[in-house]
């Protein structure tokens, strides 16, 4: 390793870097459009259109319709006077639920008899409609204890208490905000996409403009051209995640819990495993376009494997090792540990080790590549 | 290192699967001298050039260049030479000085040393103007003399130029000779390949290569002597491209070719020079002489690759 001549190629790819503004300006719009994007698409399922067949128009059957949006789940849009306007909405998709409340609800509820409601919820996302169901029949139970203390007062009696009674307590992100979630996991999925982005032309670009050759003949020994070509990248993906982590707060309010210098520094390990993988696509590829095709090929199946969006542990376990493979999915940890739990090495050492031994891999493998192509 | 020997190849061979690129071929190259590598296009003079400079690996055969075996010690080759290639490889997006710097750095070279032979080079190719444009927007000529610089910033003591004129205006290749010249006077030894016949007439001494092999070699006035079969004949006309059509018919005619303004004939002996005459005279051609004439290496070539085929 000869550090003038690794210098070199550093200033060499910094001016190439500052001249390209294309990259420069994705670098920055990218994360913001992301964090923005994400941050709002949440999973939960909030305010579905919800059509009413109201023939009980009684204050009891007011009274459970204004419970039900009040749960935020259900919006009263429409009302129908009959089965088959409900239907006709449903069908067409603009309701997600239909309300039918039965003639003599309110009288029922009054005189402490059984009443009923039927709920239609529109099953073809079944996902959401699980959460809308659950929520429905919860709310029934609520009002059902409610009616029953309530006429245990009259009597002048208090309610028994229940047999078994669940005690919850959310950890960590009590407000349970989707957003404390989801963006430091936007933060890693953005991150792997920006560095494998950088990387990418790093090889294959020289390959393309003809100017490879023109280096393979200097001195320069490939780890140097190497390490020069990312080491101004690494600086480049630092402040990106400065950036970042500035516009989590300004915007989301997100804060880091933890140590910052911990983020930063185990955040190499990260880098060391993700601008290696660039490396790699970059060696074998033979032209740029290839290389983007093969990292939209990797890319995807790391959002969706890594567990940045979906917990990992509901995937089926084949699935469940090929994440493994994933720098993000060792980074998504790091990065929520510190920042929504404000864990330490302590508990992030596994997946750092993990990062660092796939970054010996790619990394390996992409100056094995590598060399074999001066050839 | 043999005395005086910048260059020795033996049976330099190359094969890419059951492509045989480089086939055999042995040759060497005095210190100091301008040495032409000549072919058309796919004979492999590209593949021989890298194999001296350590980026391709022989399949057979040996090359010792400055003394050191490719083989073993590319690295230290390529230290030592410098190499621009066909494509004058400059980042576009980077200023001259920029590219220039760069390759000074990767040579080793710095601080006051390194901006000295820059500033240097970029007075003696007449780029001091430019120094701050992008490669990008400079023209052949100029793009083709950073390349150059680029290459000999470490003033390598053996320069490998693969087609360099390749896509330059004639005047900026004028001035390109002039530069070669300049580093050969200086001692350096050149190494040029190309499939221009007239650029070849720069070199102090050639080799044909043809499908891989080297059909010929030596200075150009000797190849011109010694190994043309047949004689050439200048035939002095105002309408060469008339006496052209009417000489291909006439069975002593080996080989006809239009050569300036002139036309050159290729025949078995000097004694046809009347009868073609005489010819040409029968079917109305204007004619004021033929007279024998120094073959060109097109020439040569024409014919030495002819004779090759008509063997096989």
């Amino acid at each position: 390793m000869n550090f003038r001549r690794l210098w070199s190629v550093v200033r060499k790819e910094v001016a190439q870097l500052r001249r390209d503004r294309r990259t420069l300006v994705t670098m920055l719009t990218l994360p913001v459009v992301q964090l923005v994007l994400y941050g709002y698409l949440n999973s939960e399922v909030l305010h579905q259109p919800t059509a009413v067949w109201d023939q009980s128009a009684s204050a009891e059957s007011r009274a459970f319709l204004a419970a039900l949006e009040n749960t935020r789940y259900f919006s009263v849009r429409y009302r129908v006077r009959n089965l088959r306007e409900m239907e006709s909405l449903l069908d067409a998709g603009r309701a997600k639920v239909g309300v039918v409340v039965p003639r003599d609800y309110g009288e029922r509820v009054r005189t402490g008899r059984a009443a009923s409601l039927l709920v239609v919820v529109d099953a073809s996302d079944a996902t959401s409609a699980r959460v809308l169901l659950q929520v429905a029949q919860a709310l029934g139970v609520r009002i059902s204890q409610d009616l029953q203390v309530r006429a245990l007062a009259r009597r002048g009696q208090r309610p028994p208490p229940p047999p078994v009674e669940v005690r919850t307590r959310a950890w960590y992100n009590p407000d349970l905000r989707s957003q404390v979630f989801i963006v430091p996991g936007v933060l890693g999925a953005v991150m792997q996409f920006v560095t494998t982005f950088l990387t990418l032309g790093t090889i294959v670009r020289e390959r393309e403009l003809g100017t490879f050759e023109q280096l393979v003949v200097t001195p320069v020994r490939p780890a140097e051209l190497m390490l020069g070509k990312l080491l101004p990248l690494v600086g480049l993906a630092y402040f990106n995640l400065t950036f970042i982590l500035l516009v989590a707060w300004a915007w989301f309010g997100v804060t880091v819990k933890g140590s910052w210098v911990l983020l930063y520094v185990l955040t190499f390990a990260f880098f060391f495993s993700s601008l290696g993988l660039g490396t790699l696509i970059s060696t074998v590829s033979r032209t740029f376009l290839q290389a983007a095709q093969l990292a939209q090929a990797i890319l995807l199946p790391s959002i969706l494997l890594s567990g940045f969006l979906f917990p990992r542990e509901s995937l089926p376990p084949f699935l469940q090792y090929v994440g493994l493979a994933i720098p993000l999915t060792y980074y998504v940890t790091v990065i929520r540990g510190i920042y929504i739990k404000g864990v330490g090495l302590e508990h992030l050492w596994p997946q750092v080790l993990a990062l660092l031994a796939l970054g010996i891999v790619v990394f390996g493998a992409a100056i094995v590549r590598f060399q074999k192509k001066l050839d | 290192m043999a005395e005086g020997v910048a260059v020795r190849a033996e049976n330099l061979t190359r094969r890419f699967g059951e492509v045989v690129a480089v086939d055999h071929v042995s040759f060497q190259i005095r210190e100091g001298e301008i040495w032409g590598l000549l072919g058309p296009n796919g004979a492999g003079k590209s593949t021989t050039v890298r194999m001296l400079c350590g980026i391709l690996e022989p399949t057979e055969g040996t090359a010792e260049v400055l003394g050191l075996d490719v083989r073993h010690h590319p690295e230290a080759v390529k230290e030592r030479v410098g190499y621009m290639s066909q494509r004058f490889s400059l980042w576009g997006d980077l200023t001259v000085l920029e590219n220039l710097e760069f390759y000074a750095g990767v040579y080793g070279l710095h601080g006051a040393e390194a901006r000295r032979r820059v500033c240097e080079w970029l007075e003696r190719a007449g780029l001091a103007d430019r120094a701050g444009d992008l490669a990008a927007t400079l023209p052949g000529g100029f793009r083709q003399r950073l390349a150059l610089g680029c290459a000999v910033l470490h003033r390598p003591a053996l320069l490998f130029l693969d087609e360099p004129t390749s896509g330059v205006d004639p005047l900026s290749r004028r001035d390109f000779w002039e530069l070669i010249h300049s580093f050969a006077e200086e001692g350096t030894t050149v190494v040029v390949t190309t499939h221009a016949m007239d650029e070849a007439e720069h070199c102090d001494r050639l080799a044909f290569l043809y499908g891989g092999r080297i059909i010929a070699q030596g200075p150009p006035a000797e190849i011109k002597r010694t190994r043309m079969e047949g004689v050439v004949l200048e035939v002095q006309t105002d309408r060469p491209v008339e006496a052209l059509r009417a000489v291909e018919g006439h069975p002593s005619v080996r080989e006809a070719g239009l050569h300036g303004a002139a036309l050159h004939v290729t025949v078995g002996a000097a004694e046809a020079a009347s009868e073609l005459l005489e010819f040409l005279q029968a079917q109305g051609v204007p004619v004021s002489g033929v007279l024998p004439a120094v073959p060109s290496l097109e020439d040569v070539f024409v014919s030495l690759v002819e004779t090759l085929e008509g063997s096989r």
